[in-house]
């Protein structure tokens, strides 16, 4: 069996005196689709910041691919929440691929600065985006500028892409393009992405995580039912927020029990 | 203008002029881009709490001063790093108690003291020839430290987190930066005084940050509308016989709301295109 591409294990993590996370296990597998869902507060950002290596956890291990996070940067490929954020920096889409491709370790190198810039194209072109390379990133709208950082995800190779609450700032046309695009990604990648989005549960994620400072992973959730089931028992058991509407969509379906998937 | 140049102290005068706009450019970007002007303010005049430590103790002011401005800049940035939204609350005080101290330090100091104002405003028309060969020396470190660090900086200033995913060692750049904003706020400050540095620091990054496509442009573009700001501003000082740093910092000032204004003028004749 092939190492997993995810792996922790009794993991806790401590806020100001305060468990967020309390002995997290989780393995992720090649080409998972996995939704992390759960309350504000519960623990979703951490999860993903101890995954990245940008938290260290309080007692138990995180491994990607075998390794600590932080060391393989190029196995993960981070898609960050907030789209907006440093708006006024001077730096072209292109530019902002290409920190995706910088390397700290070649700094006094000469980089393949032609290679790169053909990949970080490339890497536009799969997303749409090519033709709006030379714009400015203050110039395009939120959707483009998720696609480029998207981009800059794609072009660090990696295995794992990682999205926090991607769909936070798009509108329902821009999150169905979304998704149907990270579905698409996923024939080749592993994805993890935070989302309280529904749609995305229901209709693309194959597995589901549920994070309320204990973690309940429900793996290959097949059937949407199943996968209604899964969501549902989370939603009872840690009062997700939108647990009203999986009460509704319950009883349109009344002869599936409410037990773990 | 062109006969004054015949004068040392006008040769210097512009020479200083033109090494601090560089300078400044250069890391006044980077502290508009990672949002540090408060913090420059805030290390510039805790610095002072240096200088006065300098005249008390009679140790060497340039060493007093910049020591004093690198200790209180670490603690700032240490502090920024670790409570973000309280951080500029902290900045103000040790703002206040380094002027402070400066200024008690220099009422138990017997004897003839420099005055306030002159820390405030420089002396650029009275730059010793000397004092030009150590600013363009630190300002040659200074930029070279860029230099090797420059995708670095780019990656950390615009996005933090995946530098620090990307394996760019994002805390100690971090304190780097500060530091080198430490020292150069400090050097320049001895030249044209702490107000000049502080609107060469922020106005034409400020300025710049709009007309241009890259961190790099952008870093370019304020070096030359500081010197613009800086001869302009001297040029008015010498005809209408203006103090000059005063006159310098107006002229930025004058500009920089013009680019205001400009802009707006701009959007409004894009929107009335759409219509």
């Amino acid at each position: 069996m092939s190492t997993p591409i995810v792996q922790i294990d009794d993991l806790f993590f401590y806020y100001n005196g305060q468990v967020v996370l309390r002995d997290v296990n989780l393995v992720v597998e090649r080409g998972d689709f996995v939704s992390i869902i759960g309350p504000n507060g519960g623990g979703k950002t951490t999860l993903v910041k101890l995954i990245l290596g940008l938290l260290k956890p309080a007692s138990g291990t995180v491994k990607i691919q075998g390794h600590p996070p932080g060391n393989n940067g190029t196995a993960i490929g981070y898609v960050p929440q907030y789209l907006n954020h440093n708006l006024n920096f001077p730096a072209s889409a292109m530019d902002v691929v290409l920190m995706g491709k910088y390397d700290p370790s070649r700094r006094m190198l000469f980089r393949r600065k032609k290679k790169d810039r053909i990949e970080a194209l490339e890497a536009l072109d799969k997303l749409g985006m090519a033709d709006y390379a030379k714009r400015k990133i203050t110039d395009l709208s939120g959707g483009q500028r998720q696609r480029v950082l998207i981009a800059r995800a794609l072009v660090t190779r990696p295995e794992l892409l990682v999205l926090d609450e991607p769909t936070a700032s798009l509108d329902s046309k821009g999150q169905t393009d979304f998704f149907s695009l990270l579905k698409e990604l996923n024939q080749e990648l592993t994805i993890l992405v935070v989302s309280h989005d529904l749609l995305i549960v229901s209709s693309y994620a194959k597995s589901i995580a549920c994070v309320n400072k204990k973690l309940h992973y429900h793996r290959d959730v097949g059937t949407t039912s199943e996968l209604m089931n899964a969501y549902y028992a989370c939603a009872v058991e840690e009062v997700c927020p939108v647990d009203h509407i999986m009460e509704v969509i319950q009883d349109y379906s009344p002869s599936e029990g409410a037990g773990h998937g | 203008m062109v006969e004054a140049l015949q004068f040392e102290f006008v040769q210097n005068a512009l020479i200083a002029g033109l090494l601090t706009s560089i300078i400044c450019g250069v890391i006044g970007t980077l502290v508009v881009v990672n949002r540090l002007v408060f913090l420059s303010g805030g290390i510039a005049h805790s610095a002072y709490g240096g200088i006065g430590l300098a005249f008390y103790f009679g140790w060497p002011y340039m060493i007093c001063a910049i020591g004093f401005a690198f200790l209180s800049s670490m603690v700032m940035a240490a502090v920024s790093l670790k409570s973000k939204h309280r951080s500029d609350t902290i900045i103000g005080v040790m703002w206040a108690m380094g002027m402070a101290c400066g200024i008690l330090l220099l009422d138990m100091t017997p004897g003839y003291n420099v005055d306030l104002m002159s820390y405030l405003f420089g002396s650029i028309l009275s730059v010793p020839g000397s004092d030009l060969v150590v600013m363009a020396a630190i300002g040659v470190v200074i930029l070279a430290l860029i230099g090797y660090f420059f995708q670095d900086l780019l990656a950390m200033s615009y996005d933090e987190e995946f530098a620090q995913i990307r394996g760019v060692p994002v805390k100690r750049l971090y304190f780097m930066l500060i530091g080198i904003v430490a020292i150069t706020v400090v050097m320049v400050v001895q030249v044209v005084g702490l107000i000049l540095v502080i609107a060469l620091l922020t106005i034409p990054p400020y300025i710049a940050e709009k007309y241009t496509q890259s961190l790099f442009g952008m870093m370019v573009l304020s070096c030359f509308i500081g010197m613009f700001f800086t001869t302009g501003g001297l040029w008015l000082s010498y005809t209408y016989d203006l103090t000059s740093g005063a006159a310098i910092i107006f002229l930025s000032g004058c500009l920089f709301f013009l680019s205001l204004i400009f802009d707006k003028v701009l959007v409004l004749t894009k929107k009335a295109d759409i219509l």
